[in-house]
């Protein structure tokens, strides 16, 4: 027997998983920075105060970096949660993500055995300790000292007393040395280190984009594909994650992707289709309703995000499906050329997408509905009470943007799931994970459900 | 009467105490174009033909490019250039003035508030003993830029801008602040951001501190849709009903507002006129600025909404000078004493203008 109390829990589960996948803690297209932060520092507090041991156990589903490193912060500083699953989740993280953790750490002075052993544990798991040493000095340095770790042979000299010695075994440890004084040693640093001895030495920056190119990573080769193209950095389209490559693909002027079209797009097919997996062509009918409204803009910091959002998930399910349709709100018929301007008619085409006779519906938006206001909440009531309520047109609504006021992605409509997305690669879990939102499934049902992805990821590693 | 055919209003977006209203225009005026020309914030002295002085905060001038034949006019750079940045006053000539064969230079707003100023400026035409001087010099009045009311900028900032959109009506916690047209989208896109930058009066800037308001929500009655044709009929319904009400409800004011017209400047097929309104305390008032073609279509409006000080103003000032600025007469026509008048003008701001001791007779006359 499900009680009222354990259907707030639902729910507020649900509300914090979705502002978990979602927000960033920056700025966007309805709220400033502050209102995001505040807004979801409050919603930490009252998950982790009212339930603890959900909020601990959200790490094993998909939400982001930001706030997995919150959840990580908290929980290290009450003593709560599973040390395998945040060990696993860290291990998941971007290194300077986890760095920075650490030094968050160090500053708010939590400094348990668990801490420590946490650090000493993922410290030891990184495959090159001296490249981390060069690219993250100081980083590493906090992280060891907080730790009361003693790092054995020239590396613990080269972090603490690096004028000790006169050379390193290390290859990339003497590169650093040497970079000092010899232009040519530059060249064998990591791009972020070597930028700033490029500068002291006051070395050109067309000779050294050319020089260094060898050594960028993936995506310091996509951020610097546009300025440093003359030099021959080139991205390596296909290989990147699917959103990334359509915020890469929207930010060309218009020309740009009318002149490299086939490239963009077959890198963009490619993308999708590997993340489809197995599961390609298997959806069946699906039309999608995509938000290219001006809201879609994002904010200066996360420039057309919501957009490329929208973008991506349009490639995405294009390779799911078996027969896809893809229904712009501006009534563009061209993903690459999307471009955010004009108002959200939601509710006008959501009628026309359901129009299609689609099984599945998918409303890629930010839910500020406005032409007119209220409308798409309407239609779908009505679709659900009137028109269709045996459920047999399946709609899900996935909102990439956190709405600081609301504390959650804001919702169209009570009867159709509402879930948060950050990478379209998730997006065949997140509907999955919509289902609990529908109330068709319990309380008992989500703790399970979360227990086994915990288990699971656990038991992966 | 304002005329707005061919401009269609769409449904509006709320944020905070602000409400907007977009309106469309099916055909785009094309032989008319405006651009901005932003001045920066310094103030600014404007000598007038009658060789008085009007000093203001004017941020930005229109340019207004036009052809005679009805061919498309070239926007003379519709964009807006970095505003020029330096200390000290800058003076114009006149409020409307042609910079070349086929451009016109006009400060927006300028014109109907220095159309409000210059009401009965030369004062009383027969000098009644009362009167103390003989014209209303200096006349000043006090509105808040834009960027002083709470939440404007961000409703401006976040709203989205329809295509086709040629004009926005302003509403501060659902009175009307401003209604602005232009001949075409392009023009509005580039002087959306202006919109910051213009006046409104002091019961605009005090609703916003206090008034949320909501959105209008779309209603569709369940019972009566069968069919995804009637949810797409509903929600057109819906459209209709809406601009319908905001029409003749929410903008009946304004657009019933002109009182008096007065031509400014004539160009081509186009003429610019400046209103005034009827000054009815306890309601709405607009002055405003129009640009038409011949045939009566608004290619350019601008309006601000007086306050309630600014309406007594302007109904005080047309009623004394439709009595010759006699006390007696007018006082009757209103239906008061001579001494009740005398402490209204005071109390409105203009008692310099009576004597002292008639001042000080009136007063003594109130306190009995």
């Amino acid at each position: 027997m499900e009680t009222f109390a354990d259907l707030i829990e639902c729910e507020d589960v649900l509300l914090f998983v979705n502002a978990a996948i979602t927000s960033t803690g920056q700025r966007e297209f309805h709220s400033t920075q502050a209102e995001q932060r505040l807004s979801l520092r409050f919603l930490h507090s009252y998950i982790d105060g009212n339930y603890p041991e959900i909020y601990a156990a959200t790490l094993a589903l998909e939400i982001n970096d930001h706030n997995a490193a919150m959840i990580i912060r908290n929980l290290l500083l009450r003593h709560g949660g599973d040390g395998a699953l945040i060990a696993w989740r860290l291990s998941r993280m971007a290194p300077q993500r986890v760095y920075r953790l650490f030094q968050d750490l160090r500053r708010l002075g939590v400094n348990n055995r668990r801490t420590r052993a946490i650090i000493a544990g993922w410290l030891s798991g990184r495959p090159d300790l001296a490249f981390d040493a060069v690219k993250y000095r100081t980083a590493v340095k906090d992280a060891v000292r907080h730790a009361h770790l003693r790092l054995e042979g020239e590396l613990g000299d080269f972090l603490f007393a690096p004028r000790g010695r006169t050379r390193f075994d290390h290859p990339l440890l003497d590169a650093w040395r040497r970079a000092h004084y010899e232009q040519a040693a530059v060249y064998e640093l990591p791009y972020t280190v070597a930028e700033g001895f490029a500068a002291r030495h006051g070395i050109k920056r067309e000779i050294f984009m050319e020089r260094i190119a060898p050594r960028l990573t993936r995506l310091e080769r996509m951020r610097l594909a546009e300025s440093a193209r003359d030099q021959g950095v080139e991205a390596d389209l296909a290989a990147m994650p699917l959103v990334r490559l359509a915020s890469y693909a929207l930010s060309l002027p218009f020309q740009t992707r009318a002149r490299r079209r086939s490239e963009l797009t077959a890198a963009l097919r490619a993308s999708a289709a590997r993340a489809a997996g197995t599961r390609a062509g298997t959806w069946g009918r699906v039309t999608a309703v995509l938000d290219d409204s001006f809201s879609a803009f994002g904010s200066v910091t996360k420039r057309r995000r919501p957009l490329a959002v929208a973008v991506a998930c349009h490639y995405l399910l294009e390779a799911l499906a078996g027969d896809y349709r893809g229904l712009w709100l501006s009534g563009g018929g061209d993903p690459l050329m999307a471009r955010p301007t004009g108002p959200t008619p939601l509710g006008r085409r959501i009628v026309d997408g359901l129009e299609t006779a689609p099984e599945r519906l998918l409303i890629v938006s930010d839910g500020w509905d406005n032409a007119p206001p209220g409308l798409a909440a309407e239609v779908l009531r009505v679709w659900r009470t009137r028109l269709d309520p045996g459920r047999k047109v399946s709609i899900v609504h996935v909102n990439p943007v956190y709405d600081a006021g609301g504390f959650e992605v804001r919702r169209l409509a009570p009867g159709v799931p509402t879930t948060g997305i950050r990478d379209a690669e998730d997006l065949p879990v997140l509907v999955e994970l919509a289902q609990f939102a529908e109330g068709r499934t319990g309380l008992a049902e989500l703790r399970g459900y979360l227990a086994e992805r915990a288990a699971e990821r656990v038991a992966r590693r | 009467m304002i005329d707005l055919t061919g401009l269609e209003t769409r449904p509006a977006q709320t944020w905070g105490a602000v409400r907007l209203v977009p309106l469309v225009r099916r055909e785009p005026i094309l032989d008319l174009r405006l651009h901005a020309k932003i001045y920066g914030d310094e103030l600014s002295m404007v000598s007038l033909p009658d060789r008085t002085g009007y000093w203001a905060y004017i941020p930005h001038a229109f340019v207004a490019s036009w052809t005679g034949d009805g061919t498309p006019a070239a926007a003379y750079g519709t964009q807006i250039d970095e505003p020029a940045r330096r200390i000290g006053i800058r003076t114009r000539r006149r409020m409307a003035r042609r910079v070349d064969k086929n451009r016109l230079r006009f400060l927006p707003m300028h014109l109907a508030v220095e159309g409000y100023l210059a009401l009965h400026f030369d004062g009383p035409e027969i000098v009644w003993e009362e009167w103390s001087r003989r014209d209303l010099s200096p006349r000043v009045e006090a509105v808040y830029s834009g960027a002083e009311i709470s939440g404007l900028a961000d409703a401006l900032r976040v709203f989205e801008i329809y295509p086709g959109q040629c004009g926005l009506m302003i509403y501060v916690a659902d009175s009307l602040a401003a209604a602005t047209v232009v001949p075409h989208p392009d023009d509005y896109r580039a002087l959306h951001p202006t919109l910051i930058h213009d006046l409104y009066g002091e019961l605009i800037h005090d609703y916003a501190l206090y008034h949320p308001v909501r959105d209008f929500p779309a209603v569709v009655d369940a019972l009566r849709v069968a069919s995804l044709d009637d949810l797409r009929q509903a929600a057109e319904r819906h459209e209709r009903e809406w601009a319908s009400f905001h029409d003749t409800t929410m903008a009946a004011e304004m657009l019933s507002s002109p009182g008096r017209v007065e031509e400014v400047y004539r160009f081509g097929p186009f003429r610019l006129s400046r209103f005034l309104p009827r000054f009815e305390p306890r309601r709405e008032n607009h002055i405003g600025e129009t640009i038409t073609s011949d045939d009566g279509q608004v290619a350019y409006l601008k309006t601000f909404r007086l306050s309630q000080a600014q309406i007594r103003r302007g109904y005080l000032l047309t009623r004394l000078a439709a009595h010759d600025w006699h006390l007696g007469r007018t006082a009757d026509a209103l239906g008061t004493t001579p001494a009740d008048l005398g402490l209204r003008l005071e109390r409105a701001g203009f008692g310099h203008l009576l004597r002292q001791h008639v001042l000080d007779h009136y007063r003594k006359a109130a306190k009995r």
